[in-house]
């Protein structure tokens, strides 16, 4: 039996450098969760319509993003946007690589809500008088999303642990820190345990907060308990 | 609308005279690609009456009353509801006929992410543009005249069939419709709770609401309606009182389907 002695001591000085990577790591996932799921809502729309084209194109990007590694995706919006006069951060970088891939992961999720949507739902309201956007928002979108929310939610907690990710490209957040913490103290089972604890909580955490969203959003979830 | 005041039976309905039928169906004939479901159905609803279309599965009876509110296009010749002809293409024309046509479905279809309450005041707020507290205080009304006043608040999926089918009819009923249309509207009911649908419907009936019904119970067509009307391969076989109707059928195909016991 090998023998190791843990020592977390260097935790005294470096707590505040786990604590800055968590707060960035929630800043960098809760930013691309955000605007995910408009990309993810809007994909989805245009996916399920009537616009052959549009729907087609919409169906490559997501297949494109589903079938090739984050890693690369995020190698190519950083290293590869430069070379055609497109520079940013390395967090901008990692937002947008983010969004682009929870964008197509969600608009799948979405739209599996959408065409779960009765024909007969769409009859009745049209009979009530609502028009074509009423019918769409009140009757396709709301249920839709409520529908999938649950499938939404762990796609949004497993971008947030992927967005560890986007340390390959020094992105600031919470891998990256430990990284940086692990050089210079040289503690690497100490430092990546922390981390992983961290990263638990941090699941936690997006779970509560995605939860009371949904309670928020969703009568029917909160009156039925659903 | 006086639903608990009005009792014992009712009147049979006369149509106002000289006034135009509220539904005037001439010559329509409908086709699914290859097939075609409706040969020439011509067919006049009067106000204030009671309209039951009987017939086997297949004779196109649905789909009729899918062409007069405009859920199908049809093929050849003309639908009026309340002198105003009925077009799919025409937007206004379908606007202005979901203003004076309710209607209800086999499956409810009930949203179910609304409470019982938003389901009817959906319309109310984002058609009619009422304010909330008068949609509310319609659905209240409405969901008085069919009995289910304590149900405001449930969801959908709490409800019983017949409750929930009840709450469909109120959900119409609140926008004031000129004509209601029911679609099958038992068949998915459980025997013991087909009654208190058809008792709501018979309840709106004698207060003079001009319905038009699609159905298999033909005990309640035979003793509510004001005409039974009955489809055979996409046409209207034979229509008429039912008192004469039942009594002596004209064609032997109705007289088949009477003694089927359907």
């Amino acid at each position: 039996m090998l023998s190791y002695s843990f020592d977390f001591s260097f935790l005294l000085t470096t707590w505040p450098a786990f604590m800055r990577g968590a707060w960035q790591t929630i800043l960098l996932a809760g930013t691309s969760i955000a605007i995910g799921f408009f990309v993810a809502l809007i994909c989805a729309i245009i996916r399920s319509g009537k616009n052959k084209l549009a729907s087609g194109l919409v169906g490559v990007y997501v297949e494109v993003i589903r079938n090739t590694p984050l890693l690369v995706q995020i190698f190519i919006v950083y290293f590869g946007l430069p070379s055609i006069g497109l520079r940013m951060s390395a967090e901008t970088a990692a937002v947008i690589a983010l969004v682009i891939n929870t964008g197509a992961y969600g608009s799948e999720i979405i739209r599996a809500g959408i065409e779960s949507i009765a024909k007969g739902q769409l009859e009745a309201a049209e009979c009530l008088g609502l028009n074509k956007f009423q019918v769409y928002w009140h009757i396709i979108l709301i249920p839709a999303v409520e529908r999938v929310y649950p499938a939404l939610s762990s796609q949004f907690v497993l971008l947030m642990l992927s967005s560890s990710i986007t340390s390959q490209i020094s992105a600031q957040e919470l891998t990256a820190e430990a990284n940086l913490i692990q050089s210079e103290t040289f503690r690497s089972f100490e430092v990546y345990l922390i981390v992983a604890a961290i990263y638990l909580a941090l699941s936690v955490l997006f779970r509560v907060v995605l939860w009371a969203i949904g309670e928020v959003a969703f009568v029917r979830r909160r009156k039925l308990r659903t | 609308m006086s639903v608990n005041e009005a009792a014992g039976t009712r009147p049979r309905n006369e149509a106002v005279p000289g006034a135009e039928p509220i539904i005037v169906v001439d010559s329509v004939s409908k086709s699914f690609g290859p097939l075609q479901v409706l040969h020439g159905v011509s067919l006049e609803i009067e106000r204030g009456t009671m309209v039951a279309i009987v017939g086997r599965s297949g004779s196109g009876k649905s789909t009729l009353l899918r062409c007069i509110n405009a859920l199908e296009e049809i093929n050849g010749g003309t639908i009026k509801v309340c002198g105003h002809m009925v077009s799919m293409s025409d937007r206004a024309s379908v606007k202005r006929l979901r203003s004076e046509v309710g209607m209800v479905f086999q499956s409810y279809n009930l949203f179910p992410h609304l409470n019982v309450l938003r389901n009817i005041t959906l319309a109310l707020t984002a058609v009619q543009k009422k304010s909330r507290a008068d949609a509310d205080a319609i659905a209240h009304k409405v969901l008085g005249l069919v009995g289910l006043a304590d149900k405001a608040e449930a969801f959908p999926e709490q409800l019983s069939g017949g409750q929930a089918q009840r709450v469909a009819i109120a959900r119409s009923l609140a926008l004031s419709p000129k004509v209601l249309l029911f679609d099958e509207v038992t068949s998915a009911l459980d025997p013991e709770l087909t009654g208190e649908v058809l008792k709501v419907m018979e309840d709106l009936a004698r207060d003079g609401m001009t319905m038009v019904l699609v159905t298999h119970e033909m005990a309640f067509a035979r003793r509510v309606a004001d005409i039974v009307v009955f489809m055979h391969q996409g046409k209207v076989w034979e229509a008429g009182p039912p008192a004469e109707l039942f009594a002596d059928p004209k064609t032997p195909e109705l007289r088949q389907f009477l003694s089927s016991g359907l």
